[in-house]
């Protein structure tokens, strides 16, 4: 399946490779440069590429590009998935997945590489079952490591390979027991330059922090369970109960996990939480526009917007700006012409405008279309599809955990036409 | 070394940037020498015994390694680690070993030894470990070794050394593919593997070894289907792919009788295409032969293979899983092989995917735009799900535009225009350029905006963008092509543009057009030419060419304005420097210049230029891209990637489904038969309403079982037997379902059934009788076989409606060749048995199998007894009490760590009544302290998987001084590791573990000579270990022999002819595999030792020990 894996920066320089199979010659990389040149944008490069002799499939996180190499017929997803956990792997272990911090930890790299595939089929890649092979790196046993020249291998051998629970080790105590649940949703919308709603939906995750000794059975009930349209689940949960109860009932993972990712059936309508009026124009003869953006709160269900911010990314002709705002920051970025401007909490009293003038390129054509605008807000204690837990019990184990839901509402994909 | 190194430089060249650690400083020169320090160093310190300096050194190696580097000279300092203590080193240096050994093969074979003796360990993660890195050093010598390590792990106890074994299969594989035959045997029997844990990974072995061998899967495709929602994730993938295609070959369409219909009534032959070519005659036949076979699938409503619907039942809440993969998987399952009233499901999961990583995005949007093209109905409700954000990467932008175009119809294209006109605006310009066309495909796919999207793109030929505006005039030329005469306007308005625009392809299109349709613009068009004619030599090739044609054309229809214009531009074209350029000048001067010997073809040059041409069909790049199994490399590329298997068509009529069948216990065949016989009286029930489509086939099993009871043979209960019990349910649980759907199909194609209704049915009646006949036959046949096998019921008798009386026996014969090993060994037992109960009593008194336990408790003391005069180096504890005492007996919790409490165990070698799977231990408590001790239990018991505990019952008060006894099971799972557990008293825990000797995971069994000799013949190869040995000198004679092993181990004595050789047989506890010893001495105090055992560890271990006991 996954034959050699590459690990490329953005400027260009394979810093890491491993291979699973035979040796392939790092030349291999030459074809994905060569379309990485052609596609500009590194979001741009295809993620499937063929070559003579390999299929390069590769992903691009963090500004880094995982280029892995095969040479037979595999499902490109299955191999795209597999990257993606590599990656989340890597963000779990180090708290980032940057090209220092792979270099830095080379050797556990290299380890987590070869124990997640055995001859490019995926062996382990529960976190839970790596950690116990690979300790992951913390700053005690790093000072430890140099005095005493132990390494980040675990003494141990995992036996969560072997249990039916692959995802849960045994053994596991806390003093304070506690289960945290983070109900997170996201509205993508476009808006149309009338502020129409073209095109709006939620969608959710439930974020989960659990650290429960023993094998805690959780059961997690909604109130409004017919709200969830179209779920996926960890694979902890068991499915047989979702389908007849509604209810999520599951042996969790220890630790931090997505429990549920859901979307929140069309027919609801969706809550717009913030309004946008907005005129930006660029004169036809002359090198100026103008801009004049003000943002108001609409449905926010009594609730404070926060974390508000907005990103236009500017035609290419636009040189520069010159804006006044009434509440919170702006910036433009000269090389990417990308006008930011962070507003902070929204104050229903005073709405945030922003206003000015911008200086385009002298003898350039009047930039045809108006940027779009992106906007990002967080409402805090707020479940906009207005999901509810009603309730989470305990089996299994005698002692009494501490529980707690918190909701958020984010802009997921939020623009508005102009 | 120098090149070695040279060669490391240049190939660390190209990253050397960011490594400041091992960056060399090319100014100093001193790259040779440093290298060689660095690695002397490195050498030293894998040389020294300090475990810190060796981690250190392999650190660093792995880290050049990762980078790239070479490192493969310090190979022999590297190796000789391998067996290093430190599981921190040793990891590292397998690290190392599995990179470099393929180029330093000699030397790996250094460190195979090791890999072997791992292989031995009682640990499973240290045996799969073992097996890991030894199949993946790429050394061909040690091939053999690798299969035998195969072998051996694929009937290990543990799962995971088997999961391991069979992800060495393919590594073996492609080291040496000759293996192939050895290798299917071993996946064939991994197939059968009840775990979870080993599914995953046998399936991929099996797709890469052996995929075309799908005579494989059939009797494990219910338990692969079963088991799919417990297997890990990658596991899934691999198996939905590799069912897909086995559901191919084995079920029949279940949208045949749609496809049927499709082909009635449209021009698109499927089915019988290949003869299209033929005569009328034979076309008239034809005609009526799909008449025929389209109302017989009418008469005979497809009925799902209860198997079938098992695969689509077991793989739909897959779709909820968290990863892309297996969610694509099962969708493209359900694409290929779902009714299409089902197909719909996947929508929304997949519209779910479309919220991932834009790579995932990319991947599913591609097979989505297959799918729309197909089956637009189900993603329409979701069509705003596609639209495209000014944020998405390019690649995914105009994969989504492809999927609003497939979706576009009458009822949306309003909506998606509109969108289409923001994304015109757009400052991404490819992107606008495939808006362009994606409207031009619109425009031609539904005809009530055509003129709307016409007008459009004329608006946009004044657009500021050349780009944009070339790539209009592309598609109005299209779009044009289908009405000319209405658009002369819009003809003129682009000759008008030639003056401007400069993209080549678009000023061909536009010469094109005015060439084409030249008497709608008579007066332009020679202008046009007349300026091209100015600016030929100028212009790039297509363009040069469209010149040509528009002048060719021009002079055919108004020869007396452009005349002398053609002339001109033929002669700069004669000159041409392109050759295709040269070629067309002088064709068309010959075409249409006439000449005195001008050919017969100038007389047809009109009709050869200004022929009507049909207009060009805009269509998806995406259509016909399905016959590639969707989510797979190759459809993604639409082109055949290497190894991909392809998706086989429908078969046209279902193989037979009796090949699924897995044998099952008698109870089960009973239930089975019962309920069919419940089904049988329910079926006219449902034949009423049904008319007569229902018993001709709804579940083959049935129409069996109908026949069956027609004939009158009474072979009924054989042949309709051993179908088993899932299937079973399952057809009952669809029943319901089937019923709905034939009814309604029933409504939808009851007028053409009554038509031809007559003739069909005589001719049916007329197979079925035949096919009766012939099952007559087989099952009588089989009956036959039956009763030469006495009590062999179980064997497969199934002959439903079979293609041939060859293939049934031929099935027959595969699906006994397995059986008869079992039925027959207990025939023979049971006759050996009766046998030995004659002979017997010259050896011992009353052994009958019953009563062993008993018998065998007796013969233990009588050992016991005999062992406490002779054995004087058994260790007699003073705490034992006295039934066992002769037991060895192991300490607990010693008397200081217990504080005061001392507990010391033994096993009893008495069977556990509650379960006879476990191991029955005394343990023996001792208060020694000077309180009591109360509510002594245990707790917390920790266990490898597969074991199992029964704790004693608790000990409410144990008074300071007494002493009490009670008794736990465990059943070790046939494994000598430990049972951890935790022992409460009142106040205290500790924890303890209790370990078995290998000797104590087997209970004696009686077995004559012959049985021993016939059962031993059947454990040799691997299963055989023997073992040359030098008698202790207090044991040379036979009872010497017998005591010490059967002290070693729970095993019952085999009586024997002769004197120098002692027999032992028992079987392992939890398995109840058999386990035989042999001693046989020789001169001397010399003796050979052979244990046969199916579980090959316990077979090792058992050596160690009685190898030890008879020794010393």
């Amino acid at each position: 399946m996954i034959h050699s894996l590459f690990l490329v920066s953005n400027s260009g320089d394979i810093f890491l490779e491993k291979h699973w199979k035979s040796v392939i010659s790092r030349s291999v990389c030459d074809y994905f440069f060569e379309a990485k040149e052609k596609a500009g944008d590194p979001e741009n490069v295809a993620p499937v590429l063929q070559t003579p002799h390999h299929y390069l499939i590769s992903i691009y996180r963090d500004k880094l590009f995982f280029v892995s190499v095969t040479q037979t017929e595999v499902p490109p997803l299955f191999v795209i998935e597999f990257l993606h956990r590599v990656a989340d792997t890597f963000q779990d272990y180090f708290g980032e997945c940057s090209e220092s911090v792979i270099k830095d930890n080379t050797v556990t790299v290299y380890e987590l590489l070869e124990e997640m595939l055995d001859n490019g089929f995926p062996l382990a890649t529960e976190s839970n079952v790596l950690k116990e092979m690979i300790r992951p790196p913390t700053i005690l046993r790093s000072v430890v490591n140099t005095l005493t020249g132990g390494s980040n291998v675990g003494g141990t051998l995992p036996t969560g390979q072997l249990s039916n629970v692959p995802w849960r080790r045994v053994g596991v105590k806390y003093t304070n027991n506690e289960a945290y649940f983070d109900v997170i949703e996201e509205i993508d919308a476009i808006l149309d330059k009338s502020g129409t709603t073209v095109f709006a939906e939620i969608q959710g995750v439930i974020e989960a922090c659990v650290k429960l000794s023993g094998m805690p059975d959780l059961t997690l009930s909604f109130m409004n369970p017919r709200l969830l349209d179209d779920v996926s689940f960890h694979p902890c949960v068991r499915f047989k109960r979702w389908e007849s109860e509604r209810v999520l009932s599951f042996i969790p993972p220890d630790g931090n996990f997505r429990l549920l990712s859901y979307h929140v059936s069309s027919q609801n309508l969706v809550a717009i939480p913030v309004y946008v009026k907005q005129n930006i124009s660029f004169l036809e003869t002359g090198s100026c526009g103008r801009l004049d953006i003000t943002i108001g709160p609409k449905q926010t269900m009594g609730k404070m917007v926060e974390s508000l911010m907005v990103t236009i990314p500017m035609p290419k002709s636009v040189l520069n700006v010159n804006l006044i705002a009434t509440q919170g920051t702006y910036t433009f970025d000269l090389s990417t012409k990308v006008l930011l401007w962070d507003i902070g909490k929204l104050n229903p009293q005073k709405l945030p405008n922003l206003r000015g003038s911008l200086s385009v390129q002298p003898g350039a054509p009047k930039p045809e279309e108006n940027p779009s605008i992106n906007i990002d807000l967080k409402i805090q204690q707020l479940a906009i599809s207005g999901l509810k837990v009603s309730r989470l019990d305990m089996y299994g184990e005698k002692y009494k955990p501490f529980k707690g839901v918190k909701y958020v509402t984010k802009a997921g994909k939020f623009q508005v036409r102009t | 070394m120098s090149s070695s190194s040279a060669f490391n430089d240049e190939k660390g060249g190209s990253s050397s940037v960011g490594e400041p650690e091992y960056g060399h400083d090319p100014a100093s020169g001193g790259i040779f020498s440093s290298d060689y320090k660095r690695h002397d160093d490195l050498k030293e310190m894998l040389d020294s015994n300090k475990d810190s300096l060796k981690l250190e050194a392999m650190k660093r190696i792995v880290a050049m390694i990762a980078r790239g580097k070479n490192a493969s000279d310090l190979f022999p300092a590297v190796v000789k680690n391998v067996a290093c203590k430190n599981i921190e080193v040793k990891k590292l240096v397998y690290v190392y070993l599995v990179r470099y050994a393929e180029e330093q093969q000699d030397l790996a074979l250094l460190s195979i030894s090791t890999f072997q003796r791992g292989l031995k360990d009682p640990n499973q993660l240290i045996r799969a470990s073992a097996l890991r890195v030894l199949s993946s050093i790429r050394v061909t010598i040690i091939v053999p070794i690798m299969m035998l390590a195969i072998k051996e792990a694929a009937s290990d106890m543990s799962p995971y050394v088997r999961k391991t074994a069979a992800h060495a299969i393919p590594k073996l594989y492609s080291l040496d593919p000759e293996q192939k035959d050895q290798l299917i045997e071993v996946i064939e029997k991994l197939l059968a593997d009840k775990t979870t844990l080993v599914a995953g990974s046998v399936v991929m072995a099996f797709e890469e070894v052996c995929p075309e061998r799908i005579d494989l899967i059939h009797k494990n495709y219910r338990k692969l289907c079963n088991l799919l929602i417990d297997v890990e994730e990658w596991g899934q993938v691999v198996i939905i792919n590799m069912l897909t295609r086995y559901a191919r070959t084995q079920f029949l369409n279940p949208n045949i009788n749609e496809s049927l219909l499709e082909e009635g009534g449209g021009g698109e032959k499927t089915f019988y295409g290949s003869d299209e070519d033929e005569d009328e005659d034979d076309e008239e036949k034809e005609k009526e032969k799909k008449v025929e076979a389209a109302a017989m699938a009418k008469r005979k409503p497809y009925v799902m293979d209860p198997d079938h619907r098992l695969l689509l039942r077991n793989t739909k809440p897959l779709l909820q899983s968290r990863n892309a993969a297996v969610v694509m998987a099962v969708a493209q399952l359900y694409f290929h092989l779902a009714p299409k009233a089902e197909v719909g499901v996947i929508a929304k999961a997949l519209v779910r995917l479309l919220r991932s990583h834009s790579e995932v995005q990319y991947v599913v949007l591609q097979n989505v735009a297959t799918m729309t093209i197909k089956r637009r109905g189900m993603f329409e409700p979701y069509l705003k799900s596609f639209y495209i954000r000014s944020t998405d990467p390019t690649q995914i932008k105009i994969l989504k535009l492809e999927v609003l175009t497939n979706l576009a119809n009458e009822t949306n294209i309003s909506t998606i225009l509109r969108e289409f006109q923001t994304y015109i605006k757009s400052m991404d310009k490819d992107f606008v350029a495939a808006t362009i066309q994606a409207i031009g495909r619109c425009a031609t796919n539904i005809g009530e905006v055509r003129d709307t999207c016409l007008n459009g793109l004329v608006q946009l030929l004044s657009n500021r963008d050349e780009l944009v505006v070339a790539e209009s005039v592309v598609v109005i030329k299209k779009l044009l092509q289908m009405q000319p005469e209405k658009h002369s306007d819009i003809i003129k308005h682009m000759a008008k543009l030639t003056d401007n625009i400069q993209v080549p392809m678009a000023r061909a299109s536009i010469l094109w057009l005015i060439g084409e349709y030249c008497e709608h613009v008579p007066k332009i068009a020679p202008d046009v030419l007349r300026k091209m004619a100015k600016s030929f030599t100028n212009e790039e090739d297509i363009v040069k060419l469209q010149i040509l044609n528009l002048a060719a054309k021009l002079y055919l229809t108004n020869s007396k304005q452009t005349k002398l214009l053609t002339q001109y531009v033929l002669n700069l074209a004669k000159y041409d420097q392109n050759y295709d350029i040269r070629d067309r000048a002088r064709f068309i001067r010959q075409l249409i210049v006439p000449t005195e010997k001008s050919g017969a073809l100038s007389k047809y040059a009109k009709k050869l230029f200004l022929a009507l041409k049909p207009a060009p069909v805009l269509e998806s790049p995406f259509k016909d891209r399905d016959h590639f199994q969707l989510g797979s490399l190759s459809h993604l590329l639409n082109a055949k990637a290497g190894g991909y298997q392809e998706l086989p068509d429908w078969p046209e009529t279902a193989p037979d489904p009796s090949v699924r069948n897995v044998e099952v216990p008698e109870w089960t065949k009973c239930s089975s038969r019962e309920k069919r016989k419940e089904k049988k009286v329910e079926k006219p029930f449902y034949s009423d309403s049904e008319g007569e489509s229902g018993p001709t086939e709804s579940a083959d099993s049935e129409s069996d079982s109908a026949s069956g009871s027609e004939s009158g043979s009474g072979s009924e209960g054989s042949g309709t037997g051993s179908e088993s019990e899932e299937s079973e349910e399952a057809s009952v649980s669809e029943e319901e379902d089937e019923e709905e759907e034939k009814k309604t199909k029933k409504r939808e194609s009851k007028k053409p059934v009554q038509e031809s209704e007559s003739e069909q049915s005589s001719e049916e009646e007329d197979r079925k009788r035949e096919r009766k006949s012939k099952q007559r036959k087989s099952e009588s046949e089989s009956e036959s076989d039956e009763e030469e096998d006495s009590e062999s019921d179980s064997s497969q008798s199934e002959s439903e409606d079979s293609e041939s009386e060859a293939e049934i026996k031929k099935k027959k014969k595969a699906a006994e060749s397995k059986p008869p090993s079992k039925p027959v060994k207990k025939d023979t037992k049971k006759e050996k048995k009766e046998m030995s109960l004659l002979d017997l009593d010259d050896f011992e008194p009353t052994p009958s199998p019953q009563v062993t336990p008993v018998n065998n408790l007796l013969s233990n003391s009588l050992v016991t007894d005999l062992e406490g005069l002779s054995l004087s180096d058994a260790v007699l504890s003073p705490a034992t009490i006295a039934p066992s005492s002769a037991l060895k007996s192991y300490e607990l919790l010693h008397r200081i760590t217990g504080e005061g409490l001392s507990v010391e165990y033994c096993f009893s070698r008495q069977p556990f009544s509650p379960d006879a799977n476990m191991v029955a231990v005394q343990m023996h408590f001792t208060n020694n302290s000077t309180s009591d001790t109360k509510n002594l239990h245990m707790e917390d018991v920790k266990l490898q998987s597969g074991m199992r505990v029964k704790d004693f019952p608790e000990i409410e008060l144990l008074p300071a001084g007494e002493k009490a006894t009670a008794v736990m099971g465990i059943d070790f799972c046939d494994s000598t590791q430990a049972a951890n557990f935790q022992l409460c008293t009142h106040t205290r825990k500790f924890f303890v573990s209790i370990q078995p000797p290998v000797g104590e995971l087997m209970r004696p069994v009686f077995l004559t000579e012959n049985e021993f000799k016939k059962e031993q013949g059947q454990l040799m190869g691997m299963n055989e270990i023997a073992e040359k040995l030098t008698l202790d000198a207090k044991c040379r004679n036979e009872h010497a022999i017998v005591q010490r092993v059967t002290t070693a181990a729970n095993l019952s004595r085999v009586p024997c002819g002769s004197d120098k050789e002692c027999r032992f047989a028992g079987r392992t506890v939890t398995s109840g595999s058999l386990v035989l010893v042999t001693v046989a001495s020789r001169e001397e105090g010399a003796a050979q030792l052979m244990v046969n055992c199916e579980k090959m560890l316990i077979g090792t271990m058992l050596v160690k020990d009685i190898l030890l006991a008879l020794t010393q």
